[in-house]
């Protein structure tokens, strides 16, 4: 996916929503740019970009909301929208949704897009519902280990969308410093990936599309891929 | 895994399976390691849905075929979805 220079509105910066389907991303981007996306309770609703602009004081930033995935492997042409954007489209802050009750699966996707990006906020959505389910996250323990702001919101009732907004604003502005959780993997990977410029993301992109002579492919390789 | 009866938890032992499908599954959260549920399958059989790490997912049986669960007695482990 590509975004033409000339196409972009005059702003001060491009913020992507990312996350898992359903997540609140589209309640999220309504609530900032006053528009009308299309929210519901079943995933998948949001299948393209849509585009929106909010302010935070003087500054004016684009809001582009993305369809929801659990992972930016491009299996799914939502997933290939979603990783494209986060690569060609380079936002200068991409905002992740993940649902407060269900962090375990939410933070794979926070991983990967780190792996893109430091210049990323967590929003901690849907707290009221974890909290009704007896689930208390810790928050300023998660930004520790992720090295990223995080920000607990309901978006629903409108909770945490002003901090939301400033956290954008500040690590647009470069005010905020991030040190963004990198997932480490076995030595020989290491190794490679210190061989290869630019994005980690693309790196292990390439890495995993190379066999590994004599012994099967990279992919078998990995840790979190246990055979 | 797509002969789980609705209702039964188990757990993901092992992925067979090369290259995209099996990352797909290990996306969707299919780990070894993970408790999953099977929750329901339609008239026919195909697709069959499973709660894991909180998300409802539903799979061809021929991919949930992939994945190598052990079956775990009652309701030992806590639910894999809410
Ligand atoms: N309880 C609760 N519900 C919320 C909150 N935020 C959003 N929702 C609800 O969650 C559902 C999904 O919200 P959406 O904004 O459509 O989610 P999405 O992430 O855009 O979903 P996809 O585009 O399908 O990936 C809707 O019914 C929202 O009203 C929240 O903070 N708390
Ligand atoms: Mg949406």
């Amino acid at each position: 996916m590509t975004f033409p220079q000339d196409n972009r509105p005059k702003t001060d910066g491009v913020v992507a929503l990312v996350g898992n389907p359903n997540t609140g991303k589209s309640t999220i981007f309504n609530a900032l740019t006053g528009l009308k996306q299309h929210t519901g309770n079943w995933p998948g609703k949001t299948v393209s970009i849509a585009r929106g602009t909010f302010r935070v004081g003087a500054q004016k930033y684009l809001l582009v909301d993305l369809p929801g995935t659990y992972s930016l492997r491009a299996g799914s042409p939502e997933e290939k929208i979603t990783r494209d954007f986060l690569l060609s489209g380079r936002p200068h802050v991409t905002v992740v949704v993940a649902d407060a009750g269900r962090l375990e699966r939410n933070l794979y996707l926070v991983l990967q897009v780190l792996e893109i990006t430091g210049k990323v906020v967590v929003c901690l959505n849907m707290l009221d519902d974890a909290r009704r389910r007896g689930i208390c996250v810790d928050v300023r323990a998660l930004e520790e280990e992720l090295g990223v702001p995080v920000v607990a919101a309901a978006a629903r009732q409108g909770l945490g969308l002003q901090e939301l907004k400033g956290k954008i604003d500040a690590l647009a502005r470069g005010e905020i410093s991030v040190c963004p959780r990198r997932v480490k993997y076995d030595p020989d990977i290491e190794e490679q990936l210190a061989f290869m410029s630019g994005t980690r993301w693309l790196a292990l992109e390439a890495l995993l599309g190379q066999q590994k002579p004599g012994e099967g492919s990279w992919v078998e390789r990995f840790k979190y891929c246990p055979v | 895994m797509s002969r789980l009866p609705p209702g039964q938890k188990a757990e993901v032992r092992r992925l067979l399976g090369e290259g995209p499908l099996k990352f797909r599954l290990l996306d969707l959260g299919f780990v070894p390691g993970t408790t999953v549920e099977a929750v329901r399958r339609s008239p026919l059989g195909d697709p069959v849905a499973f709660c894991v790490r909180g998300a409802l997912v539903a799979l061809r049986s021929k991919d949930a075929d992939l994945v190598l669960v052990e079956v775990l007695p009652g309701d030992q482990r806590r639910g894999a979805c809410p």
